[in-house]
């Protein structure tokens, strides 16, 4: 049974890397990973639910839209889903050259732990997204270029996850997925620019502009710290996969040994 | 490689091959769609370009999986992987996806008409859609090269392979329909969505073979 990278370094300690490679490098070792992750974690998340907390009240008092009334409010959490379902896909991008160019470990377990998180995101920025469409386009789904893009890459999430799970040999499936990730990154480019490219009900970029953010202050603040929010919820999640994925690598790892143990003693 | 070439596309047209389960079940989507939405001929004529499109995108998805499994199966894939120190890899894959396009793609396209006349489409649009699929479908099948790679030691890859080029192969789609329905509607042009197809396959001929070529690399060992 062939074993992934991470648990046959788990097993033999520390990994035979030259001294002074650097920092990313000696993360390499879970054991150190999981060490360093375990102090991150807690101050990730209790930074993530103060500022989600303080976005959320800002958002509330955020002054209602002229036009939109207090439908607007919906901006401050779907705007933030939007960007991270993108940065999620770009997290999994750059975990993919670190599988396929450095060959890096945790590389394919950071790719496969953000899939179902980015999965999440997509989800709730397509449902958000069609709950403020209702009452402001009158319709909850439109097959405009945005809507399409990133339903697409919905889709993407879907197939990376079942890719993942379809094979079992964890560092075959890795490249895999990392193959597959890369080839679907041309996607992020074609939904960032699709409402600049296509004239589309969805409307246009209003914050990450050439010339500077068209949205009112007011309204940007509680955007943006929304964002940080969701932004450290997200890594914060997907520490905690990547924690969990070790350990149930290392589990698995265990498991095998001691059947292996088992079946010595009987015979 | 024109070996390589002339060998896939006899293997393809032979029977077990697949090229002409291919070419059924385009019929078979072409001629169920009439069933589904009545015999009404304005509406098959106004839906006609999209059903070629599908009916094709569907049955060119429809053999990828047996793209590098068959060889696979019969060692010759080894024998390409231990060859590409003289051949670049993916420039074999780029030729087996050519010979795969001709042999179970390409009929497709050349029975599109027929079907189109069917559907009561316009001799225009019927000349649009099925230049479009000869210009797009490529594009499809160099993309798929890469799922079908990807899958390749899966027992059953087959359905998993649509499911991870479906989203990919959704723009051809998008701008092929659009070009075949902009040569019947009059505001909108032909020559911008099928200049952008035109660019999708060049994209995916590059693409498709090079990440197709690092996932064989990937699953060799």
């Amino acid at each position: 049974m062939p074993m992934s990278d991470t648990t046959s370094t788990s097993s033999t300690g520390t990994p035979t890397s030259p001294a002074g490679v650097g920092w990313f490098s000696a993360l390499a070792n879970p054991t150190r990973f999981l060490a360093l992750s375990g102090r991150i974690v807690p101050v990730l998340a209790v930074l993530s639910v103060l500022v989600l907390v303080i976005g959320l009240y800002l958002s509330f008092a955020a002054p209602e839209d002229y036009q939109q009334g207090s439908t607007v409010q919906i901006m401050y959490i779907h705007v933030p889903f939007a960007w991270l379902s993108m940065m999620c896909w770009g997290v999994m991008s750059l975990a993919a050259l670190g599988t396929l160019v450095w060959r890096h470990p945790l590389a394919d377990v950071s790719l496969k732990a953000a899939a179902p998180i980015g999965l999440v995101f997509t989800g709730l920025a397509l449902a958000t997204g069609s709950i403020w469409g209702k009452p402001m386009w009158g319709t909850w789904w439109v097959w405009d270029a945005r809507l399409t893009s990133v339903f697409v890459l919905f889709l993407m999430y879907l197939g990376i996850i079942a890719l993942t799970r379809a094979i079992d040999d964890a560092s075959r499936a890795a490249k895999a997925a990392a193959i597959i990730t890369l080839v679907g990154a041309i996607n992020l480019p074609i939904i960032k620019f699709s409402v600049d490219w296509w004239n589309t009900l969805h409307q246009p970029a209003a914050v990450f502009r050439l010339d500077g953010p068209t949205i009112d202050p007011s309204m940007l603040w509680p955007l943006l710290i929304m964002a940080v929010g969701f932004t450290l919820l997200f890594f914060t999640l997907h520490l905690t996969a990547i924690r969990t994925e070790i350990w149930r690598r290392r589990v698995q790892a265990m498991q095998r040994i001691a059947a292996r143990r088992a079946e010595g003693r009987t015979r | 490689m024109l070996d390589l070439y002339l060998r896939d596309l006899k293997l393809g047209i032979r029977a077990g091959g697949g090229a002409l389960i291919g070419i059924l079940f385009f019929l078979a989507v072409v001629t169920t769609i009439p069933f589904a939405v009545g015999p009404d001929l304005n509406l098959l004529s106004r839906l006609g370009p999209a059903m070629l499109w599908i009916g094709a995108l569907l049955a060119s998805l429809l053999g990828l999986d047996r793209l590098f499994q068959a060889d696979r199966e019969d060692g010759s894939l080894d024998l390409l992987l231990l060859a590409s120190d003289r051949h670049m890899l993916a420039l074999s894959v780029l030729v087996k996806c050519l010979a795969h396009w001709t042999a179970s793609v390409l009929p497709l396209v050349i029975a599109a008409p027929l079907l189109g006349v069917l559907l009561n489409m316009e001799p225009v649009a019927l000349g649009a859609a099925t230049l479009t699929l000869l210009i797009g479908t490529p594009a499809i099948t160099f993309i798929g090269a890469t799922g079908a790679a990807v899958a390749v030691t899966l027992p059953r890859g087959g359905l998993l392979v649509s499911v991870l080029i479906l989203p990919l192969a959704i723009p051809v789609l998008i701008f092929g329909v659009s070009a075949s329905y902009a040569s019947v509607t009059d505001p909108a042009p032909f020559l911008p969505p099928f200049l952008i197809l035109c660019a999708l396959t060049l994209v995916f001929a590059v693409v498709g073979p090079v990440s197709a070529a690092a996932a064989l690399r990937a699953a060799q060992d």
